[in-house]
């Protein structure tokens, strides 16, 4: 099958603005994933595309990019469901350093504002520190991020104020705030509790339905939220 | 950004929100100037009532009457969602149950607001 695909390109040595490039290229709709076509652009149509990826399966999370208007992992996502007209973009919202990568440290920055590590000072017990299965279930679902930043930059909110952590860091944060051996949730929905932490969310579900892995994103929102009202009370 | 992104059921209703809050916002800066006008000018008053009630009127009234009601339920949702946070599994369902409720409660009222219309008792 014939694919015409669109690439927004950019090269900051030779362009003031980035442009489409139109690319046709064979695929086989039934196994062939967008990073398949961006790999036949770049090995046999046009060497000088910029994209990243690394593993190609799904999980170190390199190639989210804005696919057909969504941002989805170019590594998972099916041509059988893209058509045969695909426009590919870099992730929106973060500034491009060239064709399809985009500058992610202020993203990283964010991620780690929240102090997304173990915190507990108590003294280390003499083998692991112990945790029932009801409390590890607890904060299961926000373990599965692999900051790929599709969620944070398909966020209005984000857009608009490039300053808020964002949907990444909220879930990241989520993951260790319920926690049940961790004692950092106090300083992290501190944090959370500023003028660009949560209360920048509009409920507007656009980073849930990007998650690559599922992730019931909002709904950790939330409830870091609710944390932060029942804190308060 | 905004209009480029295709998001779905979340993304819409979210902009349908900040829509129709604005048309809201805009009816309430309307309705600050009429009653104004009550005590500082009864005959322009008059004039706009008029207005309101002749077909154009009418239909602006019933389109307020919607964003009202769209700002209303969706509102709702949202807050349900606030207070029990694993509903959001089921924000697109959610979403749906406030157009139905939009549709079984907007009709009727447009019904009665339209009706002087095609009755011919508008002024």
């Amino acid at each position: 099958m014939q694919i015409e695909l669109r690439i927004l390109r950019f090269d900051p040595e030779r362009d003031t603005a980035p442009h489409w490039q139109t690319y046709n290229v064979e695929a086989d709709p039934k196994f062939d994933r967008v990073l398949d076509l961006l790999h036949r652009v770049k090995y046999e149509l046009d060497g000088s595309l910029t994209f990243r990826r690394s593993c190609g399966h799904g999980i170190c999370g390199s190639d989210a990019l804005l696919v057909n208007g969504r941002n989805r992992l170019a590594c998972k996502e099916r041509i059988e469901k893209l058509g045969r007209r695909i426009s590919i973009a870099p992730l929106p919202g973060l500034p491009v350093v060239k064709d399809l990568v985009v500058d992610m440290d202020g993203f990283f920055e964010s991620y780690r504002s929240v102090m997304p590590f173990l915190v507990n000072d108590d003294p280390l017990p003499a083998r692991e520190r112990r945790q029932s299965p009801e409390d590890r279930a607890r904060y299961d679902d926000t373990t599965k991020c692999i900051l790929c930043a599709a969620c944070t930059t398909s966020c209005p909110s984000f857009w608009s104020k490039e300053a808020y952590v964002g949907p990444a860091a909220i879930v990241n944060a989520h993951r260790f705030i319920f926690d049940s051996r961790d004692e950092g949730a106090e300083e992290r929905l501190q944090i959370l509790a500023g003028d660009d932490g949560v209360w920048r969310c509009r409920t507007i579900f656009n980073c849930t339905d990007a998650c690559p892995r599922g992730i019931h994103i909002t709904q950790a929102i939330l409830e870091v939220s609710s944390a932060i009202v029942e804190r308060r009370t | 950004m905004l209009l480029r992104y295709r998001g779905s059921e979340g993304m819409l209703a979210w902009a349908f929100h900040r829509i129709s809050g604005v048309a809201i916002w805009a009816f309430v800066v309307l309705h600050v100037i009429d009653i104004y006008l009550v005590g500082g000018n009864p005959g322009a008053y008059n004039e706009l009532l008029k207005i309101y009630a002749s077909p154009i009127g009418r239909v602006l009234e019933a389109t307020l009457g919607a964003a009202l009601l769209y700002h209303a339920l969706n509102g709702l949702r949202i807050i349900v969602m606030d207070f029990w946070p694993p509903l959001t599994r089921w924000h697109k369902q959610l979403w749906y149950l406030c157009w139905a409720v939009f549709i079984a409660v907007g009709l009727p009222v447009a019904y009665i607001i339209l009706k002087p219309i095609w009755e011919g008792t508008h002024p």
